[in-house]
């Protein structure tokens, strides 16, 4: 008699949390691949009660939201999970941070209120940080002056499709030359600019490599060694004054409400 | 950070960490994560405290390398000592190490990224000899001088390990010294010479410490050993050139794995890996007596680890990684005296967790129902596999692998009718004394399978998928004296195999095909039974751009022909003399001044018994045929049943 295929019904999550994550330093070479395999088993690691999916393959409830690319750093990477027991975010918190390695840091975990829109609706801007070693603040007050004033730039950019061709322009809501602290000149090991830059996210997402290549496209900007780039806030554009808002809002005014 | 070593002459080298010189080089580059190191469970110890400095190595891409279970468990044992620091490089990929050369950066740990060059020993474990031309790349990425004879204090100690370091000479000319055996004890010892001759200020430089390494009896030398030559190019002698260095050297054998419970704390990588598991070796050794298997043969005898030791770290092990599957190693996991209740035991213990349990080298005659149903509790059944590895009952009595057509028959059988619906199977081919008849045996067995599985599963979705590998004979082994088949004879049997397989319409879709062609096999035959000749081969490839010989992507089987047919011009020696030649029970092969503790005489008996079709039963259950390697060595055989049980994990 053959036995059944191993299988389970899928668990009624009873809590949803969203953390806020950081890629730093010489972990933000991992891929969104490789950051998904390691949260993976950090919640097992930390114990964290996850619902799972039913069926043949049961897998952990999580929604992950639009990754930083590969080699970007950030101090805003979104994620939610389902799970089949009530947890204290403080303490998911503190044990996911442990079980991940240093560089992958849990920066906060809140519970989601119930009728909050999906973390991808959420999360429509963010704002970067490009590092632009070996230029001066000129160069690049010059290169996105020209930027700014034009309708449209076309950039190219190799995607699983092949070769792109999209405008990188219009996502582009503010971007500034700012003045070059202290820690970044000793990082970079001699003159360097910085770019803060707005982006509307989209189809195709617009990325800060893209922005750069619209750089190069409108100015001829080329920085002579890699820059350094890191996503500072993620979360809703306000149209209106062109900031990046807190996606966590309605949990901390929830929060201080209770 | 800026640490410094002293060498001597008062010369002082800082040691800086690479990583920013580094890090602009790797948006430039595939995968990049696999250069950075960060993996939980990696350790990074203070430069300065350590006296002894390893650098751990397998010669193979960060993503073959990471999983490797003898690095990770030196790695963790070396980093426990007192003292010791041990850290990790592994190849780096051809566009990387272009970069490297471009912007003058050294070969790197992933560690701390201290370069390989500054440490005192730089150990590298090879599972294959495809690895070679990996180790002369990272020797000059490092800047060490690709010939030991060119080095001096500054260099690190270059050490050989692994299975292929069972005959290293081959690469005999690019390491300092090899070591035979389990690795756990030894590192210890060479830690300890190390250690005593920097206390001493270094007395007699390299060549000194060398000897002393030399001397202990446990690690060959190759520096102190002279080779000569017959005109017709096979080995004259083998002897010590220095008083002092025995005529043989030892391996090395762990009697207790009780009390080595590596690894504790496996590494869990960022980047993907072939293996993602925590691992744990069951039992070490194997005496089912498989005549082309250097494993069994050189890893002798039989030394089961204890179910309650295996429970402890199978708990401790996914608790530190948060892995998912559990693979429970050995040679040949079924035959463990206490399989049964270890994985009852084990998925009592994480049913309904999502913890899998896998048994990676089952053999088809100690498969059993109950073992696979507690195998895939928490799992798929979707696939089993097994090693006939030969064809025909004549061939398998060649190989003594000692299984029938009609065990694997009712196997697959009680498989099929189980639930489970593909059956994978392992041969060989190009095995001594092999017919077309005997290769073509494989497609009626895999065509019996699918009926089988037809009849019992009662339905039609059966598959059957046969992989089929070139056999290559290998050191210490009773084939180390047989001619290996030629590639053109391999492909041209698996050419008729397949066509024999495709042919009947109704088994076409039931039955995968999956073989490589013979090329590589003849490369890996080469350096498996070469003498020191071969290093100038392995150079000239390298010099050639030859890199990751196992990657049929950069694998040039031309490349090696063409580099042996300008090595070798004018010698008595060629690439053919090397694999499909078949050598006389008097010829001196090049290990034989190497101990595996296998009796020389045994091994010629057990070769013309597999001529002769005669089979030998395992020592485990039947009295010992005298292979020589307890007594030699001073093991015995370490067996259960303990009788103990695992009790379930209370919650913490």
């Amino acid at each position: 008699m053959a036995r059944p295929q191993p299988d389970r019904e899928a668990d009624v999550p009873v809590q949803r949390l969203r953390i806020r994550y950081a890629k730093r330093g010489r972990l933000r070479f991992t891929s969104h691949r490789d950051f998904q395999r390691a949260l993976e088993r950090a919640l097992r690691r930390a114990a964290v009660p996850m619902a799972f999916s039913g069926g043949f393959s049961p897998h952990p409830r999580v929604s992950y939201a639009g990754a930083a690319p590969t080699g970007s750093a950030s101090e805003a990477e979104y994620v939610e999970i389902a799970l089949a027991e009530r947890v204290d975010p403080d303490r998911v918190r503190a044990d996911l941070d442990a079980s991940l390695s240093d560089g992958l840091d849990v920066l906060a975990v809140v519970e989601a209120v119930p009728g909050t829109p999906a973390l991808p609706e959420l999360l429509t801007g963010s704002v970067w940080e490009i590092v632009l070693p070996g230029l001066t603040e000129g160069d690049a007050a010059a290169a996105v002056r020209a930027f700014l004033a034009a309708d449209r730039v076309e950039v190219e950019r190799m995607t699983k499709k092949g070769m792109r061709r999209f405008d990188a322009r219009a996502a582009v809501v503010r971007c500034e030359v700012s003045r070059a602290s202290a820690r970044a000149l000793a990082e970079s090991r001699g003159e360097c600019a910085i770019l803060r830059l707005v982006v509307r996210h989209g189809t195709p997402a617009v990325r800060p490599d893209d922005v750069l290549a619209g750089l190069r496209v409108v100015a001829d900007l080329r920085p002579p060694s890699p820059p350094a780039v890191t996503r500072l806030r993620q979360g809703p554009l306000d149209e209106g004054t062109g900031e990046v808002l807190d996606p966590f809002a309605s949990e901390t005014r929830a929060a201080r409400t209770t | 950070m800026v640490v410094a070593i002293q060498i001597p002459g008062g010369r002082t080298v800082p040691v800086e960490s690479l990583f920013p010189r580094l890090e602009p080089l790797l948006p430039l580059v595939q995968k990049p994560i696999q250069y950075v190191g960060g993996e939980l469970n990696s350790v990074v110890r203070d430069w300065d405290e350590a006296d002894v400095r390893w650098c751990l190595m397998y010669p193979d891409a960060y993503e073959v390398g990471l999983p490797n279970q003898g690095v990770q468990i030196l790695y963790e044992v070396l980093n426990e000592m007192a003292g010791v620091l041990a850290e990790r490089t592994y190849s780096v990929w051809p566009d990387l190490e272009g970069l490297m050369r471009e912007h003058g950066v050294p070969q790197f740990t992933v560690d701390a990224h201290r370069p390989v060059g500054a440490f005192d020993l730089f150990g590298v474990s090879f599972a294959t000899e495809l690895g070679y031309t990996n180790l002369l790349s990272a020797l000059d990425l490092a800047g060490i001088p690709l010939s030991a004879a060119d080095r001096d204090e500054s260099h690190p100690v270059v050490v050989a390990g692994g299975h292929a370091a069972f005959n290293p000479e081959p690469i005999a000319e690019f390491v300092d010294a090899a070591v035979l055996g389990d690795g756990e004890e030894v590192v210890g010892a060479i830690t300890e010479v190390v250690r005593e001759w920097k206390r001493e200020d270094r007395p007699g430089g390299r060549d000194e410490l060398l000897r002393r390494l030399a001397v202990s009896g446990g690690v060959y030398v190759p520096r102190f050993y002279d080779v000569d030559y017959l005109p017709d190019g096979r080995i004259r002698r083998v002897a010590p050139n220095r008083s002092g260095v025995p005529y043989r050297v030892h391996k090395h054998t762990v009697s207790d794995l009780d009390d080595w419970p590596y690894p504790k704390a496996p590494l869990v990588p960022l980047a993907e890996t072939v293996h993602e598991r925590y691992s744990v070796e069951i039992f070490r050794g194997c005496t089912r007596g498989c005549r082309f298997c250097q494993a069994g043969m050189i890893t002798r005898p039989v030394r089961e680890r204890s179910i309650t030791t295996i429970g402890d770290m199978v708990r401790g092990g996914v608790q530190a990684s948060g892995f998912e599957e559990v693979g429970l190693l050995s040679l040949s996991s079924a035959d463990h005296s206490e399989i049964g209740d270890i994985a009852k035991g084990l998925a009592d213990r994480y049913e309904g967790s999502n913890v899998s349990l896998s048994l990676p080298s089952t053999r088809v005659d100690a498969f059993n129902v109950t073992l696979a149903n507690e195998l895939s509790r928490n799992g798929r059944r979707s696939g089993l596999t097994f090693a006939p590895e030969g064809g025909s009952e004549r061939m398998r009595k060649v190989i003594n692998k000692m299984v029938s057509e009609d065990d694997l028959i009712r196997t697959v059988a009680t498989a099929y009718s189980n639930g489970w619906r593909q059956v994978k199977l392992y041969f060989m081919c190009g095995l001594p004394t092999e017919t077309d008849e005997d290769v073509l045996a494989i497609a009626d067995l895999a065509k019996r399978v699918i009926d089988t599985g037809r009849q019992a599963g009662g339905r039609g979705d059966i598959r059957c998928t046969v992989s089929i590998g070139a056999f290559v004979p290998k050191p210490h082994t009773p084939f180390q004296w047989a001619a290996q088949a030629d590639w053109t004879t391999v492909d041209a049997r698996l050419q008729k195999l397949r066509d024999a397989v495709r042919s009947d319409r109704r088994y076409g879709k039931a039955i995968g095909f999956r073989y490589h062609d013979g090329k590589p096999s003849i490369v890996e035959g080469l350096l498996s039974r070469g003498d020191r000749r071969v290093a100038a081969v392995i150079r000239r490839v390298w010099e050639d751009g030859g890199r990751f010989d196992g990657w049929s992507e950069y694998f040039s089987y031309d490349r090696w022909a063409d580099a042996c047919a300008e090595v070798f011009a004018g010698g008595p020696v060629s690439l053919d003399w090397y694999t499909t030649r078949e050598r006389d029970s008097v010829e001196v092969l090049p290990w034989d001044h190497l101990d595996s503790g296998l009796d020389r005489d045994w091994l010629w008996e057990d070769w013309r018994d597999s001529v002769d079709e005669v089979e030998v039963d395992d020592c485990r259950w039947t009295p010992c045929y005298d292979c020589g390697v307890c007594p030699s060595m001073d093991t015995e055989i370490q067996i259960g049943p303990t009788g103990k049980k695992l009790l379930p994990l209370t919650p913490v």
